[in-house]
């Protein structure tokens, strides 16, 4: 693969204490992401994707080795460079899809541009706009009590990309959600990809895998297959 | 609800606390001050009606206190006891010698002052016990013997009218009439005497100066200014001041450790929901600033919901104390004062900040992957 490396990680290791134990979950990793890929990370659990991405997402430091996203080194950043990075650098999915419950759909969305100091006017316009992208103009003030768990993943993931990310991280996106809800999630990533952003998913779900066009296969820490869409 | 519910009686014991801490003293204060005499003179080294011992010489203390230009009014107070025979029973009542041109003792409620010599003021107490009505006239004696039955000192005295107190207890039957009056039916010995001289000062003059002239000129009183009286009501009310003192601190407490023990409760709850938003970018000092708001939020609303509950249990509270025998009427244990439920208010608000402070730092101090980790198990 050529072009820019929006991600590039360098016999990256880490290693947790439990107890007199040191477990070591990742055992040097290194893979680079170009601008516009879109990665699935897949292997069985304790294999440490979620660990690789959590590193990517510069919400946990490696133990050795060098991390960078957009060509800048992240794993030496303090707490509050980290945060400010996270904030105008990445978007972030989870399984769970943990929107604030008093806040309706589109404050959820508007709360990263808020963090970031975007003017109330600007925010709300752009937060209606990805609400609408991901197929929720209709839902704009419901709360996440009156959403489905697929409005609601979708509302999470208008959320990810509201400070225009280089980079969407996604863990287990379908992992709480039904088939066909999960499809539409799936089909939701991959329309995303097609306009441009760059995406990593962690999963478990074979056809969000599949969707991908590219596959990093993990085992014990290790990356043991890397394969690209052909 | 039910921990806002909580804090709120933790706030309203705490309310309850500052207003006794401070309502018996103002309440005094405004009882001393209502009908404008800012000094009073007693017997030497006595307090006012504390003892049977009276001041000598009525007429040359008058003259002595009318040389000061700082003294508008002198008003001499003679104390003493009444006996009334009503249908074979004798009923007694405490009574007091006035002038009524400048007494500051009671408020007329129906009928007549004591502008005659013969006339008879009583409080409701001391009527019903009589069973008359203001135009009734009595055979009043300043003596009465329980084993013989006799009265000395009787006069006929006319009831002209119903009064209240200011001073008098709950449940006191209480009676005035003139100082020349009371005079003529006491023993030669108790007469041209007083218990108390009301002193009222020209306006704008200084009462404390007036005080120190007063104890110089006259060594054989003892000159109790407002002030004064204030700072012995105070050292006699340390008790109940250290009570409230103790009492609001473990409120205070009490309720900083609910609001601490819920905020926490609910940061632990809400772990993987506040990694996520450090994770998508939300500040520490964000996170710090909500959880304390939280805190914050608990103790205004426990805060307000115990204002309206400490009212209301001060004000039973108040019946049952201001009831206690020997304690003037218009005496309050818990007095509602705006300066004082704002502090309340107000340090309720700093202990909600407190108590968010440590709930908060776990919640910024939360380590992002790992609460994500320990989420995706649970």
């Amino acid at each position: 693969m050529s072009g820019r490396a929006v991600v590039s990680l360098k016999d990256v290791k880490r290693d947790y204490a439990l107890g007199r134990e040191s477990v070591h979950a990742l055992r040097g990793v290194t893979i680079d992401v170009t601008a516009g890929d879109y990665v699935a990370i897949v292997g069985p659990s304790g294999c440490g994707k979620s660990t690789l991405l959590n590193l990517i997402g510069v919400i946990d430091k490696p133990s050795a080795g060098t991390v960078s996203i957009e060509g800048k080194r992240v794993d030496g950043m303090s707490d509050g460079e980290a945060t400010t990075f996270r904030l105008r650098t990445i978007g972030f999915v989870f399984q769970r899809f943990y929107l604030l419950p008093i806040l309706s759909a589109l404050e959820n969305v508007s709360l990263p541009m808020a963090e970031a100091g975007v003017p109330g006017k600007e925010r709300s316009e752009r937060a209606a706009r990805l609400l609408e992208y991901v197929g929720l103009r209709e839902r704009l003030s419901h709360r996440p009590s009156e959403l489905s768990g697929g409005e609601q993943q979708r509302v999470a993931i208008a959320r990810a990309l509201a400070n225009k990310p280089s980079l969407l991280l996604a863990d287990e996106p379908t992992g709480e959600l039904d088939a066909h809800t999960g499809a539409e999630i799936i089909s939701l990533f991959r329309r995303l990809n097609d306009d441009g952003t760059t995406i990593v998913v962690v999963t478990h779900d074979e056809e969000l895998a599949t969707a991908a066009r590219r596959q990093i296969h993990m085992r014990d820490g290790r990356i043991v297959g890397d394969a690209f869409e052909t | 609800m039910l921990a806002v519910l909580g804090v709120a009686v933790a706030s309203a014991m705490l309310l309850d606390m500052v207003m006794l801490a401070s309502g018996m003293r103002e309440s005094f204060r405004e009882l001393l001050m209502s009908r404008g005499f800012e000094i009073r003179l007693a017997p030497k080294g006595t307090l006012p009606f504390d003892t049977d011992a009276s001041i000598a010489d009525v007429a040359a203390v008058t003259a002595t206190l009318r040389t000061n230009p700082d003294i508008e009014a002198i008003s001499p107070v003679m104390g003493a006891s009444i006996h009334v025979p009503v249908g074979g029973r004798n009923a007694s009542s405490a009574t007091l010698g006035i002038d009524p041109a400048v007494q500051g003792d009671y408020e007329l409620i129906a009928g007549e002052d004591v502008n005659r010599p013969d006339a008879l003021v009583a409080n409701d107490y001391l009527i019903d016990q009589l069973r008359a009505k203001v135009g009734d006239t009595l055979d009043v004696a300043t003596g009465y013997d329980a084993q013989t039955r006799g009265y000395t000192g009787q006069r006929k005295l006319v009831l002209s009218g119903r009064v209240r107190f200011i001073y008098g207890a709950t449940q006191q039957p209480a009676s005035a009439m003139r100082r020349e009056t009371l005079e003529s039916m006491v023993e030669p010995e108790r007469r041209n005497r007083a218990s108390l001289f009301m002193v009222r000062i020209r306006k704008g003059a200084d009462a404390e100066q007036v005080r120190g002239w007063i104890a110089a000129e006259l060594p054989n009183v003892t000159a109790i200014s407002i002030a004064t009286a204030i700072a012995q009501v105070d050292q006699r009310l340390s008790y109940f001041r250290q009570l409230a003192f103790i009492l609001g601190a473990v409120s205070l407490f009490v309720g900083f450790l609910l609001v601490t023990t819920l905020v926490t409760v609910s940061v632990n709850e809400r772990a993987g929901e506040i990694a996520v938003m450090r994770a998508i970018g939300v500040s520490r000092a964000h996170v710090v600033q909500q959880i304390v708001l939280e805190g914050v939020a608990i103790s205004s609303a426990g805060a307000l919901a115990g204002l309206a509950l400490g009212l209301v249990t001060a004000r039973y509270l108040n019946t049952i104390l201001s009831a206690f025998p020997g304690l003037p009427m218009a005496i309050d244990f818990f007095l509602f004062q705006p300066r004082a439920a704002w502090s309340a208010l107000g340090l309720l608000v700093l202990s909600g900040i407190a108590a968010g402070i440590y709930p908060a730092w776990r919640a910024s101090s939360l380590p992002i992957a790992e609460s994500l980790r320990r989420e995706a198990i649970a």
